[in-house]
């Protein structure tokens, strides 16, 4: 691919995310900020706060990270809950300063699937939730940050 | 007097064993023939070489000692060593193939069978096997272009025109990458171009995840589709330095890969094999999760495995193969295809020994040819070696042992770490270090030494980061490589925990370790980028001109726990 063409796609991509509705990003950050679950310092706290408290260990989200991080400052999440009535999926990480990452709303039937990168202090689980019919449902995966150096 | 080939076998053996040196071709002509007289089988051949680190020239390398597997992988091919690997593969001591698959009796064998490797040695080796196997491809598992010093000051233009004379058809990588992107994109755009294929189904671009390489090739051998499938190193940006590769992203990648067998596959590929530099610890456990691949051709961790492992899966079975490193092993893989499916396979990991083999004239001209122009600087004298000294095995070897003691003098440390490679030759006990020995052990792209305050807090956690990268339970959380060697800390590693609890009883000069204490530091090898500060072959070259003699290195080894019954230790 050429550059121009490469670094157009960038704009656009950004630009589609923005207008599709898909993302709420205006209107969660201006009406359904959960401070308390953001700013957490501990998992429980933050699920807790979040409502994701004890949710259902489910197969049926997939989740795609790499095993062993290339960058933990730039580490690429995508998940996809195939569970009818999905209307959230949030992404939380053990040992993070805030384990609570992010959080994705979905309205009017939109397929939930999402791709981030998303930053990590350290190896721990990702864990990704999901809110389904006022049911919540969880998957996890490890993804291991480390100092790098000394292979083959 | 008419002897019969057993008895010329037995007489070997017996001459062998009264330590005379067999290093005489034209003594050993008849049974040389018969030593690479492998049979042909089948309709479908592979040729593999991997690792062989730019070593051009017939080398010393001695196996590892500690070669340790955990879990799934405890006393299981490859994590067998000496007489335990004999045993699995019932392979008679003291003879050529002990000595060239095990480190047993290594001075004394080395002697007497000499030196193995060499490309002018391997090409007629490779024309011999592929005379007898018309259609056959060779496959270059990557680590081709570094390990040397002539493939460092030409930026591996010397491998690459020896590859490409070699006959190689497919290539995969991994240390090629720290020659830069725009390097190996030139080559194979260029030099390789409509002569070898570099492919490489698991590095993508890291925008949008645009393929860099092909993923797979798809050849015909006797009129047979055959595919052939590229993994490189799935953590090159991880254990090399990633500003290398600044836009590529890499990793094990396995729902593509199945992706991309299903397509091979479907596009009417009979055998489907994985040119892999994983590391036989990762494709022994991809094989068992994806489906539809015949083999495996394994590399990155160096195991001279004489044969397969069968791995059961979904789809049946795959074969996985490791050939060892350094140029001593060419691997042979004939299948037998029926009806459109492998119905059957041989294997041989052939060792290549160099007096057994006449050196083919146009590699022996093109090899004579790159090193012209740096002959005087190879053969410097630096220092005459009293004991063996090598690199491989899990915790230490006497050659990084050497590194870290001159990194230590000669930077004033306290402690020193030197990065747990596992490429680097052997020397013999009263062998001259050269600077081209020296450039065997450090010929990297990011060669800067460095002496740092850590705490003693921070000095466990790289140790316990490194340990875990080969020791995880998990093989695709492993990297591949050995343990950092340490130099002035003696500790224990504790191999039934996990990270975080392995090392332990951390002593410097008979005090505990204060984790809140600063010590000074060296070491080499930085991944970050702007690290400044003098080339490692600086630093260790002018401390063996100072010193003239090297005495037998007495090896920093942590205290195991969790060995018992290993037989990946001797």
């Amino acid at each position: 691919m050429n550059q121009a063409r490469r670094t157009f796609l960038k704009g656009t991509a950004v630009a589609v995310a923005m207008l599709s509705g898909v993302l709420k990003v205006g209107k969660a950050f201006a009406l359904e900020w959960n401070s308390a679950a953001f700013t957490a310092k501990k998992l429980d706290e933050a699920l807790k706060s979040s409502g994701y408290e004890g949710a259902a260990a489910s197969d049926d989200i997939l989740i795609k990270v790499p095993e062993i991080a290339e960058n933990g400052a730039l580490v690429p999440v995508e998940a996809t809950s195939n569970i009818p009535g999905t209307t959230s999926i949030a992404i939380f990480s053990d040992k993070n300063p805030n384990p609570m990452i992010a959080e994705f709303n979905f309205m009017n039937g939109a397929e939930p699937f999402i791709s981030v990168r998303i930053k990590m202090a350290e190896t721990a689980p990702v864990r990704i939730m999901v809110k389904a019919n006022g049911k919540v449902y969880t998957n996890s995966r490890d993804v291991k940050v480390t100092a790098g150096g000394c292979g083959g | 007097m008419s002897m019969n080939r057993r008895e010329f076998m037995q007489l070997l053996a017996f001459a062998a064993a009264s330590g005379f040196a067999l290093n005489s071709r034209s003594a050993l002509a008849g049974n040389a023939d018969q030593f690479y007289d492998l049979p042909s089988f089948g309709n479908v051949s592979l040729l593999h070489i991997t690792d062989c680190h730019a070593q051009l020239l017939p080398i010393y390398f001695r196996e590892p000692n500690v070669n340790i597997g955990l879990g799934a992988s405890r006393n299981r091919p490859p994590h067998l060593v000496g007489e335990y690997l004999l045993k699995a593969y019932g392979i008679k001591p003291g003879s050529r193939d002990a000595y060239a698959f095990t480190y047993l009796d290594f001075e004394h064998a080395a002697k007497t069978y000499g030196k193995v490797g060499g490309f002018a040695h391997l090409a007629t080796l490779v024309k011999k096997v592929r005379a007898s196997r018309p259609g056959s491809l060779l496959l270059d598992g990557g680590d081709t272009w570094q390990g040397s010093a002539t493939a460092l000051w030409t930026k591996g233009q010397d491998m690459v025109d020896a590859g490409k004379l070699l006959g190689v058809d497919v290539m995969t990588g991994h240390w090629e990458f720290t020659l830069g992107a725009d390097r190996v994109k030139h080559v194979v755009d260029n030099d390789f171009k409509g002569k070898v294929d570099f492919v490489a189904q698991n590095i993508k671009t890291s925008d949008f995840g645009d393929p860099v390489f092909e993923d797979f090739t798809l050849r015909q051998i006797n009129d047979i589709p055959v595919a052939v499938i590229g993994q490189a190193f799935p953590y090159t940006p991880v254990a090399n330095p990633g500003y290398m590769t600044p836009d590529w992203t890499f990793g094990i990648q396995e729902d593509h890969l199945q992706k991309i067998v299903n397509s091979a596959r479907a596009k009417g590929a009979q055998v489907v094999v994985l040119l892999s530099h994983n590391g036989m610890d990762v494709d022994i456990k991809l094989a068992g999760r994806v489906s539809g691949i015949d083999a495996i051709m394994g590399g990155h961790t160096h195991d001279g495995v004489p044969q397969p492992v069968v791995v059961k899966n979904a789809g049946g079975q795959t074969l996985v193969t490791n050939a060892g490193s350094n140029g001593k092993f060419l691997g042979v893989l004939d299948f037998d295809v029926r009806n459109g499916k492998v119905a059957d396979f041989r294997y041989k990991l052939l060792p290549v020994f160099a007096n057994l083999i006449t050196p083919d004239a146009e590699m022996d001209a093109l090899i004579k040819k790159v090193r012209a122009p740096f002959e005087d600087k190879l053969a410097e004298k630096l220092a005459v070696t009293e004991g063996t000294l090598y690199r491989r095995g899990n915790f230490n070897g006497t050659f990084d042992q050497l590194i870290l003691d001159a990194l230590m003098e000669v930077k004033g440390a306290e402690a020193a770490f030197s990065p747990g490679f596992r490429w680097g030759t052997s020397l013999l006990p009263g062998e001259t270090i050269t600077m081209e020995h020296l450039m065997d052990q450090t010929a990297i792209t990011y060669p800067q030494s460095t002496l740092t305050e850590m705490t003693g807090a921070t000095i466990k956690g790289i140790m316990e980061d490194v340990c875990d990268n080969l020791f995880n339970a998990d093989p695709y959380k492993q990297q591949g490589g050995d343990m950092v060697r340490v130099g002035g800390i003696s500790y224990t590693c504790d191999l039934t925990k996990t990270m975080g609890s392995r090392i332990n009883n951390m002593m410097l000069n008979g005090k505990a370790l204060d984790p809140n204490r600063k010590y000074k530091v060296a070491g080499w090898a930085p991944v970050a980028e702007g690290v400044q500060g003098e080339p490692i072959w600086d630093v260790v070259s002018g401390y063996l001109r100072d010193k003239k003699t090297v005495a037998p290195r007495k090896l920093n080894l942590p205290k195991l726990v969790g060995i018992e019954g290993n037989e990946g230790i001797a």
